[in-house]
């Protein structure tokens, strides 16, 4: 088990760059996921730590120890594939006993015919046995430790691919998008799997994915990279509710948040749409952008109209695309209880709170918002 | 009471259903038959039919030309069996097949992983190392009869400036085999390179990463662990193809040594031309030509069974 520490961690192909300086420590026993969308540079990162990758400057220290130069099978980190990468000619039990064999016999006892002759090879091929026998009763494996890789579904071989992972006990675990060959069902599936994984190892858990929902439902913490840089770190829950940066807002939460152009008068007050929204800043006058979560918007009632020109039932849900005046896209505003659907075409008055306000300047940073005191409030509706 | 219900229904269904199926089904078999045809056809004439015709011939007397030809049973394979020459001939054959199979597929191993593991000149060393199954063969043999030649051939002329003796290698018995073998494996070795150049780019990167992670990390461990297994079905093919291409040596030896010096390296194919062409013993060169071809169908059923035992690789 160990802490992993990133300094300044840059590296370019040719001419790109595809990471400009990453910090990141990843404390002994956490689970943190690497999102961001695909090109992000966030598979790159997780192959500078793994080794497979070297970096053009930085530092990574693996346990407090920089392991700049030192090989990956040196640096005791498990790897799992977006592809599984199991060795397709060996059997389940074969590919599970790899890293084990790898470390335990030496190239003499390995060789096919003449290693069998050597003492050692007996003794120490009996204990991978025990333990390889191990791992996979505690991944359901047993019964397929003789096929081959080819004979499995995409969920077996993913948990052999785990097998392999555990079975030579590392200092942490490195998983790139292991989950994005599987179907929808097996991934939600998988995805309880492997936060069950990580709650009984209590190991160190370095997730890379480009899907926002693997990384809110596992992990401790989430690391949204793009264009390669460190855009936001922190607990799920705290980066989709307060985002530092609108690329953060947008790619976090699904359906995205809603962006709303406004502007920020020279009294601090914020409009939107041609009406003021009850926050405050204190900021200049500026244009900015105002962002609500559809789960924040209010059907029914509220200062703003639109016309509604789809209707997405999930079952559970609903969300309501309502086209607005001055509004390239549509909005998008969660219903709670779908017996109560809005009709195609209708028109629909929406508001929003002004505590689900997210402001964001014209360069994307967040403007920090409060509620405007009521007096003011009150004013707004005199003058409308 | 349901069973009484069903059964009317039950024998009725099936019989309008199989009138239907029936028909198309035989359609069905027209239709097929018909597409098989022409390759079944062509096959009957170009390979059944000659080779029905050899095996027929290796038992008459039949001479080329002659008008006449009379059923001798297996007296042409009596003699066959019993003639010096048919041994030295098979010996050399199959020396040369063990000879020139090995060394072509190592050596065209070692290239491919040089040249994949390179960076720079990829595509010229594929170039150089692929002239010479471009190249015409008899051409290039007269070239390498030139670079053999005892008095200013270029290899003794090099084995000279370095003060080792000269050998007249075409014309010695010791050398001449081998000559023709060195020479084989030069030929073979581009094709086979090209193969497993192919199969080695098949092969996933990230296979290698995980034998990185595993602990397999110096070029042994990742060839045993990785490339030497997921090359297994491209290996097959290229010894089979081989050994398949070395038994029908011919073009070398009928340019270079013409099976001599005395028969040191008379080859099957070579044996078979002279008796069937030179001779005109039509009915003995077709009992060489069985032979032949035994030793080729053995190759062959080799590899099917070794294919066959190949997992698939998903």
């Amino acid at each position: 088990m160990a802490r992993i520490e990133l300094s300044a961690i840059r590296k370019s192909f040719d001419t790109t760059d595809v990471l400009r300086g990453v910090d990141l420590t990843i404390e002994d026993g956490e689970f943190v996921s690497l999102v961001g969308p695909s090109g992000c540079g966030k598979s790159t990162l997780l192959r500078i730590i793994a080794g497979l990758e070297q970096q053009g400057s930085g530092e990574v220290r693996i346990g407090g120890e920089p392991v700049d130069g030192v090989r990956p099978s040196q640096r005791n980190l498990a790897m799992v594939f977006q592809s599984y990468a199991l060795y397709p000619h060996l059997s389940v039990f074969d590919n599970i006993a790899v890293p084990l064999r790898m470390k335990r016999l030496t190239t003499l006892e390995r060789l096919p015919l003449l290693g069998r002759l050597l003492p050692n090879r007996y003794r120490v091929e009996r204990e991978i046995r025990q333990e390889v026998e191990h791992v996979a009763a505690q991944l359901e494996l047993s019964a397929f430790l003789g096929r081959k890789p080819g004979q499995l579904s995409g969920g077996q071989r993913q948990r052999v691919a785990v097998g392999r992972a555990i079975v030579r006990r590392p200092v942490a675990f490195l998983f790139d998008e292991p989950l994005s060959n599987l179907d929808a069902k097996l991934r939600v599936h998988m995805r309880a799997e492997i936060a069950q994984l990580h709650r009984r190892l209590q190991a160190t858990f370095i997730y890379v994915t480009h899907d926002q929902a693997e990384a809110m439902t596992m992990s401790g913490r989430i690391a949204v990279m793009i264009g390669g840089e460190l855009v936001q770190v922190g607990r799920p829950a705290e980066v989709y509710d307060n985002p530092r940066d609108i690329r953060v807002a947008e790619f976090v939460g699904s359906p995205k948040i809603n962006l709303l152009p406004g502007q920020i008068r020279s009294d601090g007050a914020v409009e939107t749409l041609g009406q003021r929204i009850g926050v405050a800043t204190k900021g200049i006058a500026q244009p900015c952008r105002v962002g609500v979560r559809p789960e924040r918007i209010q059907v029914g009632s509220g200062p703003f109209v639109g016309h509604v020109v789809h209707v997405e039932n999930m079952g559970a849900e609903a969300f309501v695309h309502l086209g607005v005046e001055g509004l390239a896209t549509p909005l998008l505003a969660r219903i709670g209880d779908v017996r109560e659907l809005p009709m195609l075409g209708s028109a629909l008055r929406f508001g929003f709170a002004p505590d689900a306000v997210r402001l964001f300047d014209a360069a994307g940073k967040r403007i920090e918002a409060h509620a405007a005191p009521a007096a003011v409030r009150t004013l707004e509706v005199a003058s409308v | 009471m349901s069973d009484a219900v069903l059964t009317p229904s039950a024998l009725a269904l099936p019989r309008p259903a199989a009138v239907l199926r029936r028909r198309p089904l035989r359609l069905r078999g027209g239709a097929a038959y018909a597409l098989v045809g022409p390759a079944v056809v062509l096959m009957l004439l170009m390979l059944i039919g000659p080779l029905c015709g050899v095996i027929a011939l290796s038992f008459t007397d039949y001479q080329l030309g002659a008008p006449s030809f009379a059923w001798i049973g297996l007296a042409n394979y009596q003699d066959m069996f019993a003639d010096k020459t048919f041994w030295i001939s098979l010996t050399n054959t199959l020396t040369y097949v063990v000879v020139v199979v090995p060394g072509s597929v190592v050596l065209g191993l070692g290239v491919a992983l040089l040249i994949q593991s390179g960076t720079g000149l990829r595509a010229f060393y594929r170039t150089v190392y692929f002239l010479p199954v471009m190249a015409t063969l008899i051409a290039m043999a007269i070239v390498w009869e030139f670079m053999l030649h005892p008095q200013f051939g270029l290899v003794n002329g090099l084995l000279r400036s370095v003060g080792l003796p000269a050998h007249g290698w075409l014309q010695e018995r010791d050398t001449a085999l081998l000559s023709l073998c060195v020479i084989g494996v030069w030929q073979a070795l581009g094709f086979n390179m090209v193969l497993f150049l192919a199969g080695l780019v098949s092969i996933p990167k990230a296979l290698y990463d995980a034998a990185e992670i595993d602990g397999a990390g110096g070029a042994w461990s990742q060839f045993r662990l990785v490339t030497w297994p997921l090359l297994g079905p491209v290996t097959v093919f290229v010894v089979v193809i081989t050994g398949i291409r070395s038994f029908q040596v011919f073009d070398t030896v009928h340019v270079l040594t013409k099976g001599g010096p005395s028969k040191a390296t008379e080859v099957l194919i070579h044996t078979m031309y002279m008796e069937g062409f030179e001779f005109f013993r039509s009915g003995y060169a077709a009992a060489l030509t069985v032979v032949f071809l035994v030793c080729v169908l053995a190759l062959t059923l080799v590899k099917a069974r070794l294919t066959a035992r190949q997992v698939h690789y998903a």
